[in-house]
């Protein structure tokens, strides 16, 4: 029977020739991921299976990212428990604050995930690494427990949606842009219990990072995964973070999908997902008149190098809006040092932006920019629930970061456009030139 | 088995966010996690609900965050079981691992309203709504999932196959034959 590229690996990883939609499995897993909110209740229920050890001390990860820096003296404790664990089961990739990102930047960042793996993370953005030819799923603290002992897990076999990429981006609009179409087209249970399987000609005009941004946010569509195929820019991707060999994994030419969606990337425009779903879309040129007050440029969606050039791109020499908090957090300890060597970190804070640290922070209402009520942000993450960034009252407006930095400068939701002309996307997403640094100016010199 | 309570009925996609909103999750006690169940939806629930209850939703139930902590903060509750239309992947993954009843049936969770007399019968899969006298059949679950709630969730399975493989082990050993 012939298969998409998720159900060949799964098949592989079950030991099996061929596998069908609806079939439950058990496969084994190449890594086990949890962070400093999932990893406690597993620990837990490990202790509780009689587990003595993990099943591999190489293939379990664990990154304290959401509450850490340790936000208040619960979470510190729970960041206390899981680094305990950590030292008694000699956990490699354990990764402390100061060496630590958001999970899903860090462990491509680290070629912790390549081509054809099959990961579980007890997070639900773990389907991100379908970005690498991956096959990436969320899962609880339960499973993750359980595939911590046994190294093994059960799935079902999921039926897939193909999404036929065609063309390629231009102007301000991003990955981000092409995911909240797609959620927007095919609603938030629209890919449930489903992978979405990326194919078509304009996949190779899209960055790895792009690919991450997409891929992240397959779950808010309801998607078990996405995925995309292993292209050249994979393998120029893979070689450069890790030394380790892999399997590309091919869809059949006539597998079977159950719906599939077409849409043509060059007729993409910067996209805003107003309060309370991910899929109530709009273009940001339609978006009327809100004003925001808050800005936050980040997350496992859009924390990465390329999201932050774009940001910096439209903050440079400009000026937070007067009533704006821009909150810009670098995902991982490699991408802040990156963003002040190329000065963009100099933009943010001459913008007035405050960079922050890497944490999850503001993406679930932990800290670092909870919203109080009445009050709408623009941020660049994957949920606008009611309530996710703090008050039940509060409103998240969802943007890619061009979107998201040209809201910090008017205090408007606006097409980018309006701000300034979009660069030449291979300038836009490149680092910029270098200049002067202007920190070099007299102290108490005039600006 | 069979359990009887009163409806709480909310729309579609009741996110894990509304059943136990993050700011909480800097503890996984399912105690103090029931005390703010449902909280940013219906702030009444958590102070209403009493054990065997039933909550409804529509399609999509809880959507969004892998956190367990959403159906163990339903379970602590004392919500007997959660019907709704249809259910989002990991919220079903981790009901079934943690031993929350669910019973996926649109047209129970279509029909039921709030303050309905439900009881259920998990074995024949079950919805008698006594309010208003209609009755409905869930989706029976595939019967390797059925396993896993009859040992009670999945940390009691791998438990049960973990002493397996140790007493195998431990046999293999003493005849000298370990591979």
């Amino acid at each position: 029977m012939p298969m998409t590229m998720t159900q060949k690996i799964l098949a592989a990883h079950a030991g099996l020739e061929s596998v069908e939609p609806g079939q439950l499995l058990e496969a084994g897993l190449d890594l086990v991921l949890g962070n400093d909110i999932t990893a406690p209740p597993a620990i837990r229920e490990f202790r509780k299976m009689g587990a003595r050890t993990v099943f591999d001390r190489d293939r379990v990860v664990l990154v304290p990212d959401h509450f850490a820096p340790n936000k208040d003296i619960k979470a510190a404790q729970q960041c206390k428990c899981m680094r305990d664990f950590a030292r008694e089961q000699e956990v490699t990739h354990y990764f402390e604050v100061g060496e630590m990102g958001i999970e899903h930047a860090l462990l491509p960042e680290r070629g912790l995930v390549l081509p054809g793996d099959l990961v579980i993370g007890a997070d639900s953005h773990t389907c991100t690494y379908g970005a690498v030819g991956a096959f990436s799923t969320g899962v609880g603290s339960t499973d993750m427990a359980a595939g911590m002992a046994l190294g093994r897990l059960w799935f079902k076999v999921p039926e897939a949606i193909r999404v036929e990429l065609s063309g390629s981006l231009s102007g301000w609009a991003g990955g981000k842009d092409l995911i909240l179409t797609l959620i927007g087209r095919i609603g938030v249970d629209g890919a449930l219990y489903r992978s979405l399987e990326f194919q078509g000609p304009g996949v190779e005009s899209l960055t790895m990072e792009e690919r991450l941004t997409v891929a992240n946010m397959a779950i808010e569509a309801g998607a078990k995964n996405g995925i995309f195929p292993v292209d050249e820019a994979t393998r120029t991707w893979a070689a450069s973070v890790s030394d380790r060999r892999y399997r590309e994994y091919r869809a059949d030419p006539d597998a079977v999908y159950a719906r599939e969606v077409r849409i043509d990337l060059s007729r993409l425009a910067p996209m805003v997902a107003f309060p309370h779903l991910p899929s109530n879309v709009r273009p940001a040129s339609e978006a009327g008149d809100v004003a925001v007050d808050q800005v936050v440029i980040g997350s496992c969606t859009n924390g990465r190098i390329e999201d932050l050039r774009i940001a910096a791109a439209l903050l440079r020499g400009r000026r937070v809006a007067r009533g704006v908090r821009c909150i810009v957090l670098p995902a991982t300890q490699k991408i802040y040092l990156q963003a002040v060597r190329e000065g963009l970190a100099e933009d943010f804070v001459e913008a007035g932006a405050v960079l922050s640290t890497p944490t999850c922070g503001p993406c679930l209402g932990g800290h670092m920019g909870i919203l109080a009520e009445g009050e709408r942000a623009v941020a660049t993450t994957n949920r606008n629930f009611v309530g996710r960034m703090g008050h039940p009252e509060s409103e998240i407006y969802l943007a890619g970061p061009a979107v998201a930095a040209a809201a910090a400068v008017t205090g408007r939701i606006r097409d980018p456009s309006e701000v300034m002309d979009p660069p030449a996307r291979d300038r836009l997403l490149g680092p910029p030139e270098r200049r002067e640094s202007r920190t070099a100016a007299p102290a108490g010199g005039a600006r | 088995m069979t359990a009887a309570g009163r409806a709480f009925k909310y729309g579609d996609n009741v996110d894990t966010d509304a059943i136990i909103p993050a700011r909480y999750l800097n503890t996984s006690d399912p105690a103090e996690l029931a005390a703010h169940c449902m909280e940013d939806l219906d702030a009444s629930f958590a102070r209403a609900v009493e054990p065997g209850d039933v909550l409804v939703g529509g399609s999509n139930f809880g959507c969004g965050s892998s956190r367990e902590h959403a159906p163990a903060a339903i379970k602590a509750a004392g919500v007997s079981c959660v019907i709704a239309a249809s259910f989002a992947r990991i919220f079903y993954r981790n009901a079934v691992n943690i031993g929350l009843a669910i019973l996926e049936c649109p047209e129970a969770a279509e029909a039921i309203k709030t303050g309905d007399r439900i009881a259920l019968d998990f074995e024949a899969g079950t919805i008698t709504d006594g309010t208003k006298g209609a009755s409905w059949k869930a989706a029976p679950f595939p019967p390797f999932m059925r396993r896993i709630m009859e040992a009670g969730g999945l940390t009691e399975y791998v438990r049960v196959r973990l002493e397996e493989e140790g007493k195998a082990a431990a046999a293999g050993g003493t005849k000298g034959g370990a591979s």
